[in-house]
């Protein structure tokens, strides 16, 4: 296999490098030749690909044909700017990024038939270029011993706090000198969200003058699979009984604790009620101080401080702090914003 | 505080800090740091920029500051709002505080100080003997245990931060907190960016905090001896394997134990585990990464003696080390009813008396509210 082939298999797996986003300009081929019935089975790959992921699948890939694995991500692309369905890019990005896991996972992986000590004299092709991958797009160094990969401990740290499994807190984790020990599939398993993060930017970003007309038929229909599989909910307009719960302390002038006072101030904010309007909620509090307050909320709003946005908490986070008090209607929710939002259809 | 006392102490103060500008400079990159001060009796002034040793030195003899700090953060516009700053990363520091050590010798060295007629007491009494008043404050005096201990949680600390996590000694730097614990300040590239978030999780490792079974080896059932941690290995998994085998020779009997007695009974193991060899450090400090932090050199209001750096921890003694103001002698009324030693020299108990002291005794009283001016 030369460089050439080797480049392409790369783009092929990982189709959200930066080499891919000038593949057409270094191909000569242009949007409207994309069109052109000659590249139908791109066109129908890259339907494919959209609709395992909007169905929560992964889209299992080709190889033998690296250009039209390649054509077919980037016309996937297309077809999703061309639908505008945000949640069908969202679910598109995370597939993406589980596909890239897996060939990271392959790439990296010792092959069985050498014995360790000569993979550790001399890496494969792939090994290497999936490292190189990890450095260069993501900032991320691995280094590979025996049977382990190690990386560094801030390095870890930045990528494992998105988890909550106390098995990825660091005191859970062989640390030693600097590195944390890591299996082959907890090292991809870290950089997941950055894979996803990039595929949907990719999809934000690329530069589309014009579609061509052949893709409107797979637009239309995937606006069709949209209406099908995302019914609308409606808000019936009542508060949560935690949310009640803690509305109706504050009301009495009793104490709210700080836990209670943090799930109302971030349920409502993100109901869309602004500071101002939150702000004299906590005015019968005993130890109300209004500067205090909306210093507080203007933090949790995002709108100060480090510019993060506070989310409600979880159902099981209130339960843990004895902060809930379900009732029926809480039935099949996980967290306090889901409540009242009801299918349509039901 | 009196506005006497205050008097008395700022000139203290200012003396020092006009005579031992050698002891204090400001950190390194200090243009990107954010300053801020607080005088006795008033607010915290902060958002500051201090660009070299001359404008701190200018600052200090100006404001006569009861206490100085600096932030760990570097920031593009330090003076300007927390939200316009523009956070660049921080140090990690660590604050060692012999009160969150909760050692049995803190009823031997604080003293009730009643609130309505600062009647000081030693023995816990509901009820102040002179007013009756049922409500007082407590004021910690030195203490050799507390600070022997804090020492400790220092020494296992820089041991977590050199082999675990791999920051070189000359990184680390040990500073007396000016009053009854340490403070600890790392400069390393790796860790700087690191958020508040990312800082928890590195506090929870350091505090041994949320560890579970399965990470030693330890699983609900099917349990194996070769899962287990081993002497020669290091980080947690080490120093849990000198804890509970301590050698080579008893490692199989206990190994046999600890399979038989199950998961719970090694959940409660680390328990103890981490009550003992987990790190006391305040949570609170390291995490907060827009913190200003005392500024080494300067004096702790608390206490009047000065946070400095500690170079050979084990022989360090901050009663005299760190006791640095004046020994000229002033009178004051000290109501002091336990012994103090510093510099090597023992003062009191003194009985609401009129006493002539260094000035140094003198300061550490009106500070701790154990005394006045006349």
């Amino acid at each position: 296999m030369d460089d050439d082939d080797t480049m392409q298999i790369t783009m092929a797996k990982y189709p959200f490098l930066t080499q891919t986003g000038n593949y057409l300009r270094d191909t000569h081929l242009t949007l409207e030749e994309l069109g052109n019935s000659d590249w139908k089975p791109a066109i129908e790959k890259a339907y494919r690909r959209i609709l395992d992921s909007a169905n929560g699948k992964i889209y299992s890939s080709n190889l033998e044909i690296p250009e039209i694995e390649i054509l077919s991500f980037i016309i996937a692309i297309i077809l999703l700017r061309g639908s505008s369905i945000p949640t069908f890019n969202r679910r598109f990005s995370l597939a993406e990024a589980r596909r890239a896991q897996n060939y990271l996972e392959k790439d990296l992986e010792w092959k069985r038939e050498r014995s360790i000590i000569e993979h550790v004299k001399k890496r494969t092709k792939s090994q290497e270029l999936a490292l190189d991958i990890l450095r260069n797009e993501f900032n991320f160094q691995v280094v590979m011993e025996d049977d382990f990969f190690k990386v560094r401990v801030a390095d870890y740290l930045k990528r494992a706090i998105h988890f909550h499994e106390k098995e990825w807190k660091l005191v859970n984790r062989r640390v030693e000198n600097g590195f944390v020990f890591l299996s082959l599939h907890e090292t991809v398993r870290l950089i997941r969200k950055e894979l996803d993060e990039r595929i949907s930017s990719r999809i934000k970003t690329m530069t589309i003058e014009s579609i061509p007309q052949t893709f409107q038929q797979y637009i239309t229909d995937i606006k069709k699979l949209a209406d099908k599989i995302l019914e609308s909910v409606v808000f019936s307009g009542e508060y949560p009984p935690c949310v009640k719960h803690g509305i109706e302390v504050l009301e009495k002038g009793e104490n709210l604790p700080h836990s209670g006072r943090f799930l109302l101030a971030t349920y409502l904010l993100s109901k869309g009620q602004t500071v101002d309007q939150v702000a004299p909620l906590f005015k019968n509090a005993p130890d109300y101080n209004e500067r205090t307050t909306k210093y507080q909320l203007e933090h949790i709003s995002g709108s100060s401080g480090s510019g993060t946005k506070y989310q409600c908490p979880s159902c099981e986070k209130l339960r843990s702090e004895s902060l809930c008090f379900a009732t029926p209607d809480c039935d099949g929710i996980i967290n306090p914003m889901q409540f009242g939002k009801r299918r349509k259809n039901n | 505080m009196n506005e006497k006392n205050i008097l008395l102490i700022e000139s203290a103060f200012k003396e020092y800090y006009f005579n031992r500008f050698d002891l204090i400079h400001v950190p390194r990159k200090s243009t990107e740091r954010e300053f801020g001060y607080q005088k006795f009796n008033s607010g915290m002034i902060r958002h500051l920029v201090v660009k070299n040793d001359k404008e701190l030195h200018l600052l200090l003899m100006k404001e006569i500051p009861s206490d100085v700090y600096c932030s760990n953060a570097y920031y593009s516009y330090p003076n300007l709002s927390m939200s316009e700053k523009d956070w660049k990363g921080a140090d990690l520091i660590f604050d060692i505080d012999a009160k969150d050590l909760a050692l049995p010798c803190r009823k031997d060295h604080t003293i009730l100080k009643c609130s309505s007629c600062n009647n000081s007491l030693i023995e816990f009494q509901s009820q102040c003997s002179k007013c009756g008043s049922t409500k007082f404050e407590t004021v910690s005096v030195i203490c050799k245990t507390c600070i022997s201990e804090s020492k400790k949680e220092v020494t296992k600390l820089v041991d977590i931060l050199t082999s675990d996590l791999n920051i070189k000694k000359e990184e680390i730097k040990v500073y007396f907190s000016g009053n009854e614990g340490f403070h600890i300040r790392i400069t390393n590239n790796d860790y700087e960016p690191l958020g508040s978030q990312e800082r928890a999780d590195l506090v929870d490792y350091i505090m041994f905090n949320g560890a579970i079974p399965e990470s030693f080896g330890i699983r609900r059932q099917n349990n194996s001896k070769t899962s287990l941690p081993t002497l020669d290995e290091k980080g947690w998994r080490g120093r849990i394997a000198h804890r509970l085998f301590s050698s080579k020779s008893k490692t199989p009997k206990v190994t046999k134990e600890i399979l038989s007695n199950g998961y719970s009974a090694f959940q409660v193991q680390l328990e103890e585990v981490r009550k003992t060899m987990g790190v006391r450090i305040d949570p609170k400090v390291t995490m907060d990464i827009h913190r200003i932090f005392r500024l080494e050199g300067s004096i702790n209001s608390k206490s009047g003696l000065s946070k400095i750096q500690c170079d050979n921890l084990d022989s360090f003694d901050p009663f005299s080390a760190a006791c640095l103001l004046g020994d000229d002698t002033v009178q004051i009324i000290a109501d002091c009813p336990l012994q103090i030693r510093l510099k090597n020299k023992k003062f009191g108990p003194y009985k609401n008396e009129v006493v002539s002291l260094p000035k140094y005794v003198a300061v550490y009283m009106l500070c701790k509210g154990l005394g006045n001016t006349i």
